[in-house]
This record gives C-alpha cells, structure tokens and sequence, in this order.
C-alpha cells in the first residue's frame, strides 16, 4: 500500500451532529474481564428469527459449544461462552424492556473449549459464508444483523466494495479502536481473505480521524502485506456523527446513496465492521466461534472506566461491581446517542453490546421540552433530509400513517442528531419512531 | 430505581434561553449608544420597555394559570426590540402599552414563545405609529443635550437623509429611533450573532442587499444606495426583527424569498407610499406569508428513488 493511499472521502454529508468524543478510555488496553459464575445467553441476539435452544437444562457444555440454533435463513447460531452445566432456560428482561428466552448455564471454571472445535479454513465463498454462519457472527457495530446473509453473493447484484466501518461515532465508546489496535493482525488478514474469496475489486478500510494511531497502526501492517493491485485502501473520514451509520458510510465512502428498504449490496457494496471481520478471522484461524464481546465501561458514575473483554451473557451488575459504578442512576447499554437505558442490572451482555455507560447527578436527567421556536435546526441536523418538527407536530395531531409516509418518516435512521440539537429539547426521535411504527403497522395491513 | 428516557440521552448545550441571551448581548451596544446620543430619558425608556414585557408575560401567565416561562429571556428581548424602535422622546406610558401589546396580543393570545403570527416588536411599533403618529415621528438630534443650541427643534417629519454624510448614517448620529440608527453596531451585532450560529446571514443580506440593489437601480447613485440602507431602520429590521425564527422561514430558499420580500415591499412603500422607512410593514406582511413560503418543499430525502 503506497504511502499516499490514505483516501480522503468521497462525499459529504449533509447534517449530523458535532457531538464531544468524550472517548475517555481509548488508551486503556483491554482487559479479559474474570469468568463470572453464571452466563444468562438470550436466544434472540440478532435482526430476524429468534433461536431455539438446542441444549436441555442439566447438559454439560463447553467453552464454544452451540446452545441454540434457528432453521431460518436470515439467523445466527449462539454459542456457550463458558464451560459448565445449563441450570436452567427461562425467560428474562433483556435491554429494551421485553421478555426473551436465556439458557442459563453455571460455570465450571475449567474454561474447556469445546473438543469439536478446530480451525475452519475457508477457500470458496460458499465456505465463507458458512463459517460467517457457524461462528455466530452479527453485526458488532451494534445492529445485530446476521453476516452470512450479507456476504451471500447474488448474481443480479455484484459486489464491487469491502467497506470496513471503523468509525465509532458514539461519544465514550472505544471498543472497535482498541480492536483496530489489538487485533489489527487479524483484521487485516480477514479482510485479504474476504477480498480474495468474493473477488472484490475494492476493499475500503474507513476510521475516523479522531483515532490516528488506529490509522497508523492498520496502514503500516496493510503496507507489509501483498497488495499487488493496490485495492486495499484506508480513508480518514471526518470525526462527525452520525458517520458509522451504514448509509452515511457508504456515501461518504464511495458517494454511492442506498435507496429506502434497500441494502449495501444494492448498491454493490458490503459493509462490516471492524471488529465483525476480526471475529470472523479469529474463527477461521482458530475455530472459536462469537462468544466474548469487548465492551467500554464509562461514564461519570464509573471510577474505574475500562475496556473490557467479557463473555457473553454476562449480567450488567457484575461489570459494574468490577468497574467500581458509584450510585449509577443512568445506565445505557450502548453510547448516548442511540443506546438504550437499562431498568435494571440484570441484563446479561450481548453480541450486539459495545457500551455500558452509567452516569448520575446532572448527566443521568432527562429533558423538560419547552416550545419549539422554528429555529430549523431539526432540519439542519437531519442526515436524511427530514422535517423532524413536521413529523412531530403531525404525530401530536395523529394524522395517520399516510400522512407519515409523505414526511418520509420511513427514511429516519433514528441516529438522534435532530433531538440532540434541539434548543427546545423536543422529543423528536421518540415522535418520529411513532410515525415509523404507524406506517410499519399500515404496510403490514395493506399487505 | 434507575432513570429512564429515550435516545437521545445528551443534548446541545446550546438552548433557547442561551440564543436568547446571545441576542441580548447582540442588542447591548446598540443600548449603550442609544444613552450616550439622547441621555438618561433613553435608559429610562428601555427599562420600561422590558419591565412592561416581563411583567405582561407573567402576568398572563398567572391569569391563564399557566407556568411562567420568563427564563428564556424571549420577553427581554422583545422588550429591548421595542425600546429601540422607538423616537427618544417617546412618553413612557406609550412604551409600556407598546411592550404589554407586542407580547400579551402578538404573542401570547396565540400560544406563547412559538406562536406568534408575526414579529411582536414590529407589531408594536406598526399599532403605536397607526395610534401616536405625533409621537411616533418625534425625533431629536444626537447629543442635543450637548449642543450649544439650547433647545433642538424637533422633526416632526423624517429628516432627508441628503443632509447628512453617508459617516453620519453609518455611525448613526442623525435623528431616528432609539436603537435603529448605528448601522456599525448592528453590523457588530449581526456578526456577532453569525458568528454564534445564531441567525443565518442570508435574511440580513438578501435584505439589505435587495434595498441597495433597488436603490441603485433608481438612482444610479451607490452613495444614495448605501445610505437607503443604513437609514429608516433597514439594518435592525434586517438583522434582528426579520431574522426571528418563529415568524421567518426555516429552509435557506424560504429565506431568500422572505428576505427579497421585505426589501422590495421597503422600497414600494418608501417609492409610492407616504413614509420614509416601509420596514415595519414589509416585515409584518412576509411574517404573515411564512408559512405559505415554509411550505416550498426541500430536498427530497437520502436515496429517494421516484417510484416507477
């Protein structure tokens, strides 16, 4: 990789928010958080069909064996991340409030990783997109989609380009940067390997530059591989949220728009994130499937904010405990932009987590809305192009789902730039999502 | 018990009674320069002016029995708007009535901060000038107090602005209202405030530069232009009243059409009407057609597809 093939982006972006990076724990190296006793593993970790449980209460497992499984397509299989027995399988709280089915499992201690278990090297695409299966590998940028169905070739739409999202747009959160740092060896072979096995044409590893030692550090190890073709590049894109929105990523990338209800790979793109393609080449190298997740612990409630690698299943409250959380009377599972408050510390870690922030005093209050004073800044924010006031006025007169559609509520990507500028602290988002609802309801009627 | 809202979970610290005090800020020169050209009566003025607005407010607020919301400093500045826009020599009484006017009726009989029609200071000023012509019209020299005349003459009508270098009008020492003469310290103020992210240039400019343009035109004068715009309250017409959010349009292309607007219904009025300033009703008449203009659609939405 010539030295001048750090790209500059392609487009920009219209709006967003200029948000503090607050990126407090980024040169705290991960730590392997200690084994709990118990791991509570939610079946439904992903975008799509919920999995069923394929072990019983009282089976032995092992570190890496699978505990649940789904015949549907768009689905990925869940792993143990401990060994010892399922003491029981119940149905618990997870983040957003409702109820899903865990496996409970007790731990042994022993840490014995599954005897099935062994590299999976992968020459074909088909294989490819198995082991994108079998490990259980989700979208780790925090929406949970399942990846062997992007990387699942269509003839009628051919993929052309690799986006690698190393953006971490969210204030506090610094799990993919510590990855870019301490997994870069791996994350670059996943990516040569992608590339060779799809036959892309283009690979684009994209970081924000708030996080130039990532650069470096990817750029130099990129540099010493074999890159005959020079197609593996880096791009330094502007510290601006909401850029690792996989639509605003892929513009700003390649200047390529993905239309409403359409994916990356209509427009001839994947897009993964960064600490995606190291989990799956950690698989591949070694056969251990998706069963720990790094996670950043910060907030002004947290004395000791950490990076934490911790298994999945996890509950909330022993990482606080390990983190020292004094009186959290706000806690997020995910960064504060579109992360979720938590009602209780039970909830168990899953793949899609990146953040447990926990704040108290001033920075745990919500927010009074006072009147909207036409300012337009709602408007300005907005990456999509959206009137939020408009939305929230007709959500307020309940005007109906049509009524939603022609303000384009369907295009939000609930990224919070609007609300988050709002001199009045409208609850834009939280009107918007009930437009979104309303026209999801009516299309599923019409349907 | 854990606290709970909805992304998301942090804010812009910049709120509306933070724009608010900007805008005061903004407003203090001109203040200041309104005591210094015409005296103690001029303080006396603007204090009135925001009593009356800060008390008309609460005590609406109190007889609606609704919750006072006189923290986001928007009485103040619609008090302060109203002091400036008026001559020095105005009774105070006809002040106050102009303030309780501007915010009870313009602003408050319609839903409070938010939901006025149209731009309260101006309406003040236009029911005063209809009611008071006199006293509206009233205007002394600067530092008269000062002068070696004993006792100035007033004008009774608007003074020719031919009498007066284009650095008098910039500077603003030539008979006008309170606050409207010193287009260096609106200049100040407006940049400051574009500075701030407070307003958008585009009003402003498109304001101003749509009178010079007009002028210009007529004239073939650029000196005679220039001073079409620093005189008859152009400039705090254009930077501080038709820059108000509620009542001005939200996409940039609303803008310019706002602010084209009101300097070509500025001119009409100042070419065929009877007054030498036309900026009160330019302003008041695209208020009323904002949201006709706010309904010009915007960019279509990320990836919009027509459908087939």
């Amino acid at each position: 990789m010539k030295k001048e093939r750090i790209l500059h982006p392609a487009a920009k972006i219209w709006g967003g928010a200029k948000l503090p990076h607050r990126k407090d724990t980024a040169e705290l190296e991960s730590e392997i958080f200690p084994s709990p006793s118990t791991v509570t593993i939610p079946v439904s970790q992903h975008i799509g069909a919920p999995c069923e449980p394929t072990v019983a209460v009282g089976d032995n497992v092992f570190v890496g064996t699978k505990i649940a499984d789904s015949e549907a397509f768009v689905s990925a299989p869940i792993h143990s991340s401990v060994s010892g027995t399922v003491k029981e399988i119940k149905k618990v709280k997870v983040a957003s409030g409702s109820l899903c089915n865990a496996i409970v499992i007790e731990n042994d201690h022993k840490d014995q990783i599954d005897p099935n278990i062994k590299p999976c090297p992968v020459n074909t695409p088909e294989e490819l997109i198995a082991a994108a299966r079998n490990c259980g590998l989700v979208g780790l940028g925090g929406a949970g989609f399942p990846a062997h169905v992007k990387l699942k070739p269509d003839g009628n739409r051919p993929i052309d380009v690799l986006i690698v999202n190393g953006a971490e747009c969210e204030p506090y959160i610094t799990a993919d940067y510590r990855a870019a740092l301490e997994d870069s060896e791996d994350i670059l072979d996943g990516i040569y390997l992608i590339k060779k096995i799809l036959g892309l044409k283009k690979v684009i590893i994209a970081v924000e530059d708030n996080k130039p030692k990532a650069l470096k550090v990817l750029f130099d190890i990129a540099a010493g591989k074999q890159d005959v073709l020079d197609e593996v590049k880096l791009m330094k894109l502007k510290s601006h949220y909401p850029q690792g929105a996989e639509k605003v990523i892929i513009y700003t990338t390649t200047g390529r728009k993905v239309p409403l209800g359409k994916l990356p790979a209509d427009v001839g793109c994947i897009v993964m994130n960064i600490t995606s393609i190291a989990t799956l080449s950690k698989y591949i190298k070694t056969g251990i499937p998706l069963i720990k997740k790094r996670v950043t612990v910060a907030g002004n409630a947290v004395k000791n904010p950490k990076n934490l690698i911790v298994p999945i299943g996890t509950a909330v409250s022993e990482i606080l405990d390990y983190c020292e959380a004094e009186n959290p009377e706000k806690i997020l599972m995910g960064g504060p932009m579109m992360g979720v408050a938590v009602t209780d510390t039970a909830i168990p870690i899953v793949k899609a987590n990146n953040a447990v922030l926990c704040f108290n005093g001033k920075e745990a209050n919500g927010f009074d809305p006072t009147n909207c004073i036409n300012c337009g800044r709602c408007i300005m924010a907005c990456p999509m192009n959206l009137h939020p006031r408009e939305v929230e006025l007709s959500v307020d007169f309940n005007e109906g789902a049509e009524k939603y559609k022609k303000l384009n509520a369907d295009y939000c990507i609930e990224c919070g730039s609007c609300a988050f500028s709002c001199p009045a602290r409208r609850p834009l988002v939280e009107t918007m999502r009930l437009a979104k609802q309303e026209i999801r309801k009516a299309g599923a009627k019409n349907a | 018990m854990l606290k709970v809202s909805s992304s998301p979970h942090i804010r812009n610290i910049e709120n509306t009674t933070g724009i608010m005090f900007d805008v005061i800020i903004a407003l203090i020169p001109l203040g200041i320069a309104g005591v210094i050209m015409y005296g103690f009566y001029a303080a006396l003025i603007i204090a009135v002016s925001v009593a009356a607005a800060v008390t008309s407010e609460y005590l609406w607020c109190k007889a609606i029995k609704k919750q006072a919301t006189l923290r986001d400093l928007s009485a103040v500045v619609t008090g302060l708007l109203i002091a400036y826009n008026l001559p020095p020599t105005i009774p105070l009484w006809m002040a106050a009535l102009g303030s309780a006017i501007a915010i009870i009726v313009v602003k408050q009989m319609f839903g409070g901060l938010g939901h006025n029609f149209a731009n309260p200071a101006i309406t003040a000023r236009i029911v005063l000038m209809v009611s008071f012509p006199a006293e509206m019209t009233n205007f002394i020299l600067p530092f008269a107090a000062q002068s070696a005349v004993s006792s100035p003459t007033p004008l009774s009508t608007f003074p020719s602005f031919g009498q007066f270098g284009i650095l008098r009008l910039f500077l603003g020492n030539y008979p006008g209202c309170l606050g409207e003469t010193s287009a260096l310290l609106i200049l100040v103020g407006g940049i400051y405030l574009v500075w701030r992210k407070v307003i958008s240039p585009i009003i402003p400019v498109f304001f101003c530069g749509t009178v010079f343009l007009f002028t210009l035109i007529a004239t073939g004068n650029p000196v005679v232009a220039l001073s079409a715009v620093c005189s008859g309250g152009v400039m705090l017409g254009a930077v501080f009243m038709a820059t108000d959010y509620v009542t001005s349009p939200k996409l940039p292309i609303g803008k310019i059409i706002f602010a084209v607007g009101c300097g070509l219904i500025t001119m009409l009025i100042r070419i065929y009407g009877n007054l030498p300033e036309g900026v009160s009703f330019s302003i008041l008449l695209m208020n009323l057609l904002t949201p006709l203009i706010d309904k010009i659609p915007g960019v279509k939405p990320f990836g919009y597809k027509e459908e087939k």
